[in-house]
């Protein structure tokens, strides 16, 4: 009989191993799927986790790497240090097409002005509006007691029919003939984040290891970092401590909201260009999955950050190659997740086998 | 605008039709929530029951086979959510959002040689007499049977709930799970059969959509249904009865910015489809949330 006892500390070794070990997992059940699915289960892996790397074709898959990994890594920092505290924010997906109108809407407001001083002023736009859409729940938590899940999550779909709403009047192109979308960003220079596209680096890549050095300080060295940790942990001792819970509800949520309003701004000023009804693909949800894949860690973040976007980039090859449809991937990366809950149960607890010894 | 053009009859009752998928959700997610499991996955179960219940409808004929693999396609789903929460402890809330994710996927692939298609529709039916009644008929008795399914699954909750010995244990289980093992119930077996009642109820949900509402498959159409059937698990305080009401409620202003998006309102459409969700914030700032089941959320390890 398998019997789970509980460590007293967590497991330094399975930290580090369960979500390599997830990895893994995911590889073999995701090959099984394939396989299911009348694809060669090896070539299919092949294809998602390794061809973006070290095919032959990958001089123009690595570029893509830092376009896709940005926002993914950007948006899932800011989550990290409110998961740490047990404040959910999971409507970041709504943060970012908030702070991607609101930049957008400054650059445009401009065009066809050239100056430097543009494109720093989309970039506080942006900031402010997923700050704004962010401050929604964390204000109704601290005022009212809402429930914060709920709340960030309905403001997901408002901002959707928001952006809709965008792409289809004020900010539409008045140039483009009646169709949805407003004017291309990435071609307006003072507005465009590109650095070089070739290279695949855009400000918000900058942003991303900006935000990763600064929460590896914040955590590990400030009492910030301290007080985050310590409110997820114990929310009571916090209290003694002289934590204001309400205050840390605000300051996290305005953190992941500006980090995923300035995600937002990046990917409309640069890979996706102009405000259209769909430029969101759901980087604000996969990034919940980053955040936990890298254990609320920076560094691990950056690290789970990477590989999903391997996945997104892999998925887009199957797609092509092998005409693996795109929803296969969606379920990959679900399956990541429950995979690395799952296997989190080896960090927390011993499992012995035999039956249980009578205790004395 | 011309709001002569919108019928209160007819608006009334289509209201619940609009409700029933929230409701058969969150009359699930209620029963779950009384044994102390918060599962946030009630939209992954609610799409995966929507395309399950599709194929199977469409392959079979039969509308009512096609509810049938929807619960058994919600309930398989929610396994897993229970497996990872009751038997590897994992965290509920991350472990929800998980399902949500995994669901939405698996049913986008499911789904893809099902685009298009017409789902099979409930062969006419007319209530006797009742039917018959002036406005009060065509109101409350001119609907699909499930309508009037959901309605008795809600009465056999609360019935459930408050009269039977099961429902006590499964009440005393959310209340106290350490209380409820130490008087010697299997807290992760009640969890377990709640976990997969909710999902059959998610599934039901979700079929309800596919089948009768749209009655199409298209990726994603559960458009948040299930984050709006927790939200009314909260509005209606964990009570049954409450759930029917708030569920109306949200059928009613979904039903009404439907109308006035026919009507030609002044208002943009995207602004009236913000509606429903904007007045579930609204109603969780309003109301005051009841007492949650005291071990709502929290795993359960037997140590001792």
């Amino acid at each position: 009989m398998i019997r789970l006892e509980k460590r007293p500390q967590p497991s330094r070794p399975w930290v580090f191993a369960t979500p390599v070990l997830a990895v893994l997992l995911t590889m073999l059940f995701g090959g099984l799927l394939f396989a299911a699915l009348g694809q060669n289960p090896f070539e299919t892996i092949r294809t998602i986790f390794f061809d973006p790397l070290f095919s032959e074709f990958a001089w123009f898959y690595r570029p893509q790497l830092l376009i896709k990994g940005a926002p993914l890594v950007l948006i899932a920092m800011g989550l990290s240090f409110g998961f740490r505290a047990g404040i959910w924010n999971i409507g970041a997906e709504g943060q970012y097409i908030v702070g991607a109108i609101c930049g957008a809407a400054v650059g445009l407001a401009f065009y066809p002005m050239e100056s430097f001083i543009i494109f720093p002023l989309m970039v506080v736009a942006g900031a402010l509006g997923g700050f704004a859409w962010a401050m929604i729940p964390g204000f109704l938590r601290v005022r009212f007691g809402t429930n914060e899940i709920l709340v960030s999550l309905m403001l997901v779909y408002v901002a959707e029919q928001l952006l809709a709403s965008m792409a289809l009047g004020a900010l539409r192109n008045p140039d483009g003939m009646g169709f949805p979308g407003s004017r291309n960003l990435a071609q307006y220079d003072s507005a465009s984040s590109w650095i070089s596209q070739s290279a695949g680096m855009h400000w918000g890549v900058v942003a991303a290891l900006i935000a990763v050095i600064v929460a590896y300080i914040a955590l590990s060295r400030h009492i910030f970092g301290f007080n985050v940790k310590l409110s997820g942990q114990s929310p009571r001792a916090a209290r003694f401590a002289g934590v204001n819970p309400a205050r840390l509800v605000l300051v996290c949520m305005g953190i992941s909201g500006v980090l995923a309003g300035l995600a937002g701004l990046f990917e409309i000023a640069g890979p996706a260009g102009q405000v259209s009804i769909d430029f969101n693909v759901g980087y604000g949800f996969t990034a919940i999955i980053v955040a936990f894949l890298g254990r609320l860690h920076p560094v691990g973040i950056l690290l789970a950050g990477g590989l999903m976007a391997l996945t997104y980039i892999g998925g887009e090859i199957a797609q092509s190659n092998l005409g693996l449809p795109l929803a296969a991937i969606q379920l990959l990366q679900g399956m990541l997740l429950f995979f690395l809950l799952a296997v989190d149960v080896l960090t927390n607890f011993r499992v012995q086998f035999g039956r249980k010894e009578v205790a004395s | 605008m011309d709001l002569s053009s919108i019928n209160p009859i007819l608006l009334l009752a289509s209201l619940m039709v609009a409700a029933t998928p929230i409701l058969l959700a969150a009359i699930g997610e209620l029963v779950v929530e009384r044994a102390g499991v918060l599962n946030l996955g009630v939209e992954g179960m609610m799409i995966t029951g929507a395309v399950c219940g599709f194929v199977v409808a469409v392959n079979s004929g039969s509308p009512w086979l096609g509810f049938v693999g929807a619960a058994v396609g919600g309930a398989l789903l929610s396994v897993v959510f229970g497996v990872l929460t009751q038997f590897l402890l994992s965290n509920q809330v991350a472990t929800g959002l998980a399902l949500t994710l995994f669901g939405l996927g698996l049913s986008a692939l499911l789904g893809q040689g099902y685009i298009g298609i017409k789902a099979p529709s409930f062969p006419d039916w007319d209530i006797p007499l009742l039917g018959d009644i002036p406005i009060v008929g065509p109101i409350v008795f001119q609907h699909d049977p499930m309508v009037y399914v959901g309605l008795i699954i809600v009465a056999g909750v609360w019935a459930f709930l408050k009269y039977s010995r099961a429902g006590l244990i499964l009440r005393a289980v959310g209340e106290n799970h350490e209380a409820a093992h130490a008087l010697g119930y299997h807290v992760v077996r009640v969890r377990m059969l709640a976990i997969m009642f909710g999902g059959a109820c998610a599934g039901l949900g979700g079929a309800y959509l596919s089948l009768v509402r749209v009655p199409q498959w298209t990726e994603g159409m559960t458009a948040g249904a299930g984050w709006i059937a927790l939200a009314i698990v909260v509005f209606a305080s964990w009570r049954p009865w409450r759930l029917l009401l708030g569920a109306y409620l949200f059928g009613g202003v979904t039903v009404l910015q439907l109308n006035l998006q026919a009507a030609g309102a002044a208002i943009a459409v995207e602004y009236l489809s913000m509606a429903p969700y904007l007045a579930t914030i609204a109603v969780l700032v309003i109301m005051r949330a009841g007492r949650a089941p005291g071990s709502l959320g929290q795993s359960f390890h037997a140590s001792r």
